[in-house]
C-alpha cells in the first residue's frame, strides 16, 4: 500500500504545468516511438536467430535434405550427416524425464493444492520452486559424482536383473550398465523439469473452481474422490499443458545431460543403458569445432530443428493454457 | 460417478483416501528432498575449497594444486552486469509497449514473440550469438558476446513480468494521474513503475541471477580465460564454464574446486531469490 | 628489483635488429644451440641465441589461443611462466584440436593449437597461408581402469583395433587374455572411452589405427572427428582420463601426462619391430629420429607405426598453428615472441611433464618458420 499512497505525491509535484503542454505532446509521442522501437527487439531478435540459423545451415539442408533428420549415420570424416540418433536421444531422454517427473509433480502440486497445512504450503513451494533456480551445471557436477556411481553400482544391475527374464522388455536393459546412459541422462532431466511441471500445475489446480470441490464433498466424497472426479478432470488440460511445458525445457538442455549421457552416436538403441547423444549435447560438443563448411552447417541445422521442436511445444503449450484458464493469469502462465 | 460412490464400502473408500493422501504427501517430500540431497552435497564438498585464495587467485595449470577462481568470478560479474544492461530496459520498454499502449496485430505478435524468445534452448541462443557477434561483429570469442546471449535470455523473462506486474496496476490510478493534468510517458514512469516496483525488481534479479548459472551458451561465445581480463572486446572466464571443466577433469583438487563454485554459484542465487522474496513481500 | 634487472640487461644486448631490412633470413638462421638458458651471453649475436626474457615494447599484451587438449598441461604450464617473464596474458583455452583448426579459420582466435597437422581442405578454408610449428611431442597412451591387473596390460595394433570397433567386448576375450594371463577371469565387459571432440589426439591414434588394422581403415578411417563404432564420447584429454578413472574396467586414450598425474594404468603396446614398449619420452624420441629423413617442408609429419626396437608406436608431434601474414603488427610481435619462447626456453619444461622435447633438427626448421611470420610481407620477430 505505501507504494500506492507514494505514487499521487509524484502527481502533484510533477503534475500540472500547462505551459509545457506542447512539449509534452511531443514528448508523449517520443516516449510511444521509443517504448515501440524498443519493443520491437525481441521481434528482430527471433527473426534474426531464425534467419541466421536458416543461412548457415543452407548448406546442409540443401545437401541434405530430409535425409538428413532420418539418416542415422554422423560420419564427419565420410561427410555423412544424419541427425537420427540424436533426435532419437532427444526424444528417448526427454520421455523417460516426463514418465518419471509428471507422476511426482503431479503429486505434490496435488499434495500443495488439496491437503498442505497453509503453514507448511508455501515454504515447501519455495523450496521445490528453488530447484528450478538451480543452474543446469549444477545438476550436471551432481549427476557426474553422486548419481552416476549409485546408478552404476546398485540401480542399473538391480533393474537389468529385474527386467532382463522378460521377454521384450530386456530390450530396455541391454548392454554394460556404466552409469552414462540414456536413463541417467533422463533422471537428471526429470528433477529439472519437476518444478516447471510442478508450479504450472499447482496453478491450474488452484483454478479449479472451489465450488465445485465443495459440491462434490457435501455429497460425501472423500478428499481423493473429490480430487479423481472433480480436480483432475477439471485441469486436465492444464496437466497436459504443464507437460509439455517440461517436455520443451527437457529438449533443450544442454550441459547437465552432456555430463553424463555418455556423447555417443554410435547407434539407436532402445536400451536404456544406451550411451547417447540428444541435439542439445551434440551441438555443445562439436559445435566451437566443426572446422569443414558442411559440418559446421549440419550442426547448425541441429541448432535449427531443436529451435523448432522446442517453438513447436511451447506454442502448443500455451494454446492448452489459454483454453484451460481464461482471465489475466492463467493466459500468461 | 454416484454407482462407483455408492457401490464401494465407505471402509475401503477411507482406505483409498488415506492411501493417496500418504502417497501424494510422500510425492512432495521426495521432490522436496531431492533439493536438500544436492544442496547437502554442494555444501559438504565444495565447503573445504573455500579458501583466501579460491577468492582471489586465477587459476593454476594443469594438475597443479591450488589456485582460485577470481577471474570467472569476475567475468561472471561482469557479464552479468553488462547483460542487465542491455536486457532489463529492453525487457522493461516492451512490457510497457505491451500492457500501456499494445493494441491489434503488432502487440500480439510482439507478446507471441517473446513467449516464443523464452521458449528459445539457450544453446540456441549461443549458436545465434556465435555466428552473428563471435565471427561477423567482433570477430573474437568475447565477453560482449556472453553478455549479448545472457541478455537475450533475460529479455522475455523480464518482459513477461513486468507486463504482468504493470497489468496488475489499478486504472483508478492512471486515471487518477490523467485527471491532473499528467501525460501519459510521466504517468507510466512516475506513476506506474513505482507502483510496480517491487515485482519488476524480483523478477529482474531472478531473471539475473538464472543467467548467471548458464553455461552452454557461453561455451561457444566467452570461451574462457584463465588471466583476469575486464576488457569485453577478449574472451572472459565465467563461473559455470570454470566449474565445467573443473568437473570433467581427472583432478581431484579440481573436483574440489567444482562443488566450490557450485557452492559459491547457489549460495549467491539463494541470496537472490531470498532477498527478492523478503522485497516483494514487503511491497505488497 | 628482479625485472628491472631484467629490462636493464636486455637492453645492453646487441640489438640483433629493428628494422624490417635487416631482419633474419630465414636461411641464415645458424642454430648454435638450442639449449637456451647457456645463451645468456650478450657477446653472442647468433640467433640461436636470441632469448626472450623481459617485456617488448610495441607487442600486444594479450594473445587468445584455443585447440589441443593434448598438450595442454604442458602449453598452461607455459602461459603461465611467460606471464612472469613478459607479463603477456596468454589465454589458453583447450576445446580439443578441431576447434583449434576452426578458430583459426575464423579467425577467432590468434592462435591455433592441434596434435593433426591440417588437411589440404582445411588449409584451403583458412582465410591465408597457415604455418604449422611443431612445439613438443608426446605418447598417446591406452589408459585403463581394471583393478585386477597388476602389471601393465600389454596390447597389439590389433586388440586396440578390436577393443576400439567393439569386436572385443569382455576384458577376458581370448585375444587379450594370450598376451594377458591376469585378465584370464575378468569377465566384465569394456567400457570404451573415446573423444567426443574434435581431437588431434583422436587423429594420430585413429592414423595409428588406421596403420595397423585394415578393418579399421576401412570402417572408420582417420580424423579429428571419426564416427565411433562403440563406446563412451568425454570432452578433451582430461575428460578421457577423468572417465577412465569414475568408471571400473573403463580403457581410453590420452597423452601420457594425463595418465601419470592421475595414477592410471598404462597399457604397453608391441611395435612395428615386435617389442613390448612401456610409453615413455625415449619411445617418443626414438619415433621422432626414425621419422626425422621423413620431415616435409611444412612440417606436417606423422610419426605413427614407426620402424625401430625402441619406437613406441602411438607418438605424435603437436604443432601451434598460426597464419603465417598477420594483420595486427603488435599480436604479430607477441606471438612471434611466445613461439620463440615455447621453441627455445619453453623445452625446459618438457621432460617433468611428460613430454619430449622437441630434437635440434625440429628447432632449427621452427626458427625459419617463426621468422617468417609478418605483417605484409615484414617479418615481425623483434629478434630478443
Amino acid at each position: 500500500m505505501s507504494q500506492l499512497q507514494a505514487s499521487p505525491r509524484n502527481l502533484i509535484t510533477h503534475g500540472h504545468r500547462p505551459r509545457l503542454r506542447a512539449r509534452q505532446f511531443t514528448l508523449d509521442s517520443g516516449f510511444e516511438f521509443v517504448v515501440r522501437a524498443l519493443a520491437l527487439v525481441p521481434l528482430a531478435l527471433m527473426i534474426g536467430i531464425v534467419a541466421l540459423l536458416l543461412l548457415n545451415a543452407s548448406l546442409a539442408i540443401v545437401r541434405y535434405g530430409f535425409h538428413f533428420l532420418l539418416d542415422s549415420m554422423w560420419d564427419p570424416v565420410f561427410e555423412q550427416f544424419g541427425a537420427a540418433p540424436f533426435i532419437f536421444g532427444t526424444v528417448f531422454t526427454s520421455l523417460i524425464a516426463l514418465i518419471v517427473a509428471l507422476p511426482i509433480a503431479l503429486g505434490a502440486a496435488l499434495f500443495l493444492s488439496e491437503y498442505a497445512p497453509a503453514w507448511l504450503r508455501e515454504p515447501l513451494a519455495f523450496m521445490i520452486e528453488l530447484l528450478a533456480a538451480i543452474p543446469s551445471i549444477i545438476y550436471g557436477l551432481w549427476g557426474l559424482f553422486v548419481l552416476a556411481p549409485i546408478m552404476r553400482g546398485s540401480v542399473e544391475p538391480l533393474l537389468k536383473n529385474l527386467l532382463a527374464p522378460i521377454p521384450v522388455v530386456s530390450a530396455l536393459v541391454e548392454g554394460p550398465t556404466i552409469g552414462r546412459d540414456f536413463l541417467i541422462a533422463g533422471i537428471i532431466l526429470a528433477i529439472m523439469i519437476l518444478p516447471t511441471i510442478l508450479s504450472i500445475a499447482r496453478a491450474v489446480l488452484q483454478a479449479v473452481p472451489q465450488a465445485q470441490r465443495e459440491g462434490m464433498l457435501s455429497l460425501g466424497a472423500t478428499p481423493w474422490e473429490t480430487i479423481q472426479h472433480v480436480v483432475l478432470p477439471y485441469a486436465r488440460p492444464g496437466i497436459l499443458a504443464a507437460s509439455l511445458l517440461g517436455l520443451a525445457r527437457a529438449l533443450g538442455e544442454t550441459m547437465a545431460v552432456t555430463m553424463v549421457i555418455g556423447n555417443s552416436s554410435s547407434k539407436i538403441s532402445p536400451s536404456l543403458f544406451t550411451p547417447g547423444y540428444t541435439i542439445a549435447s551434440a551441438i555443445a560438443n562439436q559445435f566451437t569445432e566443426a572446422d569443414k563448411a558442411v559440418y559446421f552447417s549440419a550442426i547448425v541445422e541441429l541448432a535449427l530443428v531443436l529451435l523448432l521442436v522446442a517453438m513447436t511445444m511451447n506454442v502448443l503449450a500455451r494454446l492448452l493454457i489459454a483454453r484451460v484458464s481464461r482471465g489475466p493469469k492463467g493466459a500468461r502462465l | 460417478m454416484n454407482t462407483s460412490l455408492s457401490q464401494a464400502s465407505l471402509s475401503r473408500r477411507m482406505l483409498i483416501n488415506g492411501a493417496m493422501t500418504l502417497l501424494l504427501t510422500l510425492c512432495a517430500l521426495l521432490a522436496a528432498s531431492v533439493l536438500l540431497a544436492i544442496l547437502v552435497y554442494v555444501t559438504i564438498q565444495g565447503l573445504p575449497a573455500l579458501n583466501l585464495a579460491f577468492f582471489t587467485e586465477r587459476p593454476l595449470p594443469y594438475g597443479e594444486v591450488g589456485g582460485g577462481v577470481a577471474p570467472a568470478l569476475l567475468g561472471t560479474l561482469t557479464m552479468l552486469g553488462v547483460a542487465g544492461l542491455i536486457g532489463v530496459p529492453l525487457g522493461i520498454a516492451t512490457a510497457i509497449y505491451l500492457a500501456e499502449y499494445g493494441r491489434g496485430m503488432l502487440a500480439s505478435l510482439i507478446r507471441f514473440v517473446v513467449d516464443l524468445l523464452a521458449g528459445v534452448p539457450s544453446i540456441v541462443v549461443g549458436v545465434f550469438v556465435w555466428a552473428w557477434l563471435v565471427r561477423q561483429v567482433v570477430g573474437n570469442f568475447s565477453g560482449l558476446a556472453g553478455a549479448v546471449a545472457l541478455a537475450i535470455l533475460v529479455i522475455p523473462i523480464v518482459t513477461r513480468t513486468t507486463e504482468e506486474l504493470i497489468r496488475l496496476v489499478p486504472d483508478s490510478l492512471r486515471e487518477a494521474s490523467y485527471a491532473l493534468g499528467t501525460r501519459r510517458w510521466r504517468t507510466i514512469l512516475f506513476v506506474v513503475l513505482p507502483t510496480a516496483r517491487a515485482g519488476i525488481v524480483t523478477g529482474t534479479v531472478l531473471a539475473l541471477a538464472r543467467a548467471g548459472g548458464e553455461t552452454a551458451p557461453l561455451l561457444l561465445t566467452t570461451l574462457g580465460n584463465q588471466f583476469f581480463n575486464l576488457d569485453l572486446r577478449q574472451p572472459m572466464a565465467a563461473l559455470p564454464l570454470q566449474i565445467y571443466s573443473y568437473a570433467v577433469s581427472p583432478y581431484e583438487d579440481w573436483h574440489t574446486k567444482a562443488w566450490g563454485g557450485a557452492l559459491l554459484l547457489i549460495a549467491v542465487i539463494g541470496a537472490f531469490s531470498l532477498l527478492t522474496r523478503v522485497f516483494s513481500a514487503r511491497g505488497k | 628489483m628482479l625485472r628491472q634487472f631484467v629490462l636493464f640487461v636486455s637492453l645492453l644486448m646487441p640489438i640483433v635488429s629493428c628494422s624490417p631490412s635487416d631482419a633474419p633470413k630465414p636461411t641464415s638462421a645458424p642454430a648454435t644451440t638450442s639449449v637456451p638458458q647457456a645463451s645468456t651471453s650478450t657477446s653472442s649475436a647468433t640467433q640461436g641465441a636470441v632469448v626472450i626474457n623481459g617485456p617488448f615494447a610495441g607487442e600486444a599484451k594479450t594473445l587468445n589461443g584455443a585447440g589441443a587438449t593434448f598438450p595442454a598441461v604442458l602449453y598452461t604450464k607455459w602461459f603461465n611462466e611467460y606471464e612472469k617473464v613478459t607479463s603477456v596474458k596468454v589465454n589458453y583455452q583447450s576445446i580439443g584440436s578441431g576447434g583449434g583448426i576452426k578458430g583459426l579459420q575464423d579467425a577467432t582466435v590468434d592462435f591455433g593449437a592441434t596434435d593433426g597437422p591440417m588437411t589440404d581442405e582445411q588449409l584451403q578454408a583458412a582465410k591465408s597461408a597457415v604455418l604449422h610449428i611443431p612445439m613438443t611431442l608426446g605418447a598417446i597412451v591406452l589408459t585403463y581402469n581394471v583393478p585386477e591387473a597388476k602389471s601393465p596390460i600389454q596390447l597389439t595394433g590389433e586388440t586396440i583395433a578390436g577393443i576400439f570397433l567393439g569386436d572385443i567386448k569382455k576384458w577376458n576375450d581370448a585375444k587379450l587374455v594370450a598376451d594377458n594371463p591376469d585378465l584370464k577371469n575378468v569377465g566384465k565387459d569394456i567400457v570404451v572411452v573415446h573423444r567426443s571432440d574434435g581431437s588431434g589426439t583422436s587423429f594420430a591414434f585413429t592414423d595409428y589405427l588406421s596403420a595397423v588394422s585394415d578393418a579399421w581403415k576401412s570402417k572408420v578411417g582417420k580424423g579429428t572427428s571419426v564416427n565411433w563404432p562403440t563406446g563412451l564420447g568425454a570432452k578433451g584429454n582430461e575428460g578421457i582420463a577423468g572417465e577412465v578413472k569414475q568408471s571400473p574396467y573403463a580403457i581410453g586414450y590420452v597423452e601420457l601426462i594425463y595418465a601419470t598425474q592421475n595414477k592410471l594404468g598404462v597399457a604397453d603396446v608391441k611395435n612395428k619391430a615386435g617389442k613390448w614398449v612401456t610409453p615413455s619420452l625415449d619411445g617418443v624420441t626414438a619415433s621422432a629420429a626414425a621419422m626425422a629423413e621423413r620431415v616435409p617442408e611444412d612440417l606436417r609429419v606423422s610419426i605413427v607405426n614407426a620402424a625401430g626396437d625402441k619406437v613406441y608406436p602411438i607418438s605424435t608431434f603437436t604443432w601451434i598453428i598460426v597464419y603465417q601474414n598477420q594483420t595486427d603488427k603488435a599480436k604479430a610481435i607477441a606471438l612471434t615472441r611466445l613461439l620463440w619462447w615455447a621453441t627455445h626456453d619453453g623445452q625446459k619444461f618438457s621432460g617433468n611433464l611428460a613430454y619430449a622435447p622437441l630434437p635440434d633438427a625440429i628447432v632449427k626448421k621452427d626458427e625459419a618458420k617463426i621468422m617468417s611470420i609478418g605483417v605484409n610481407g615484414t617479418p615481425a620477430f623483434p629478434g630478443k
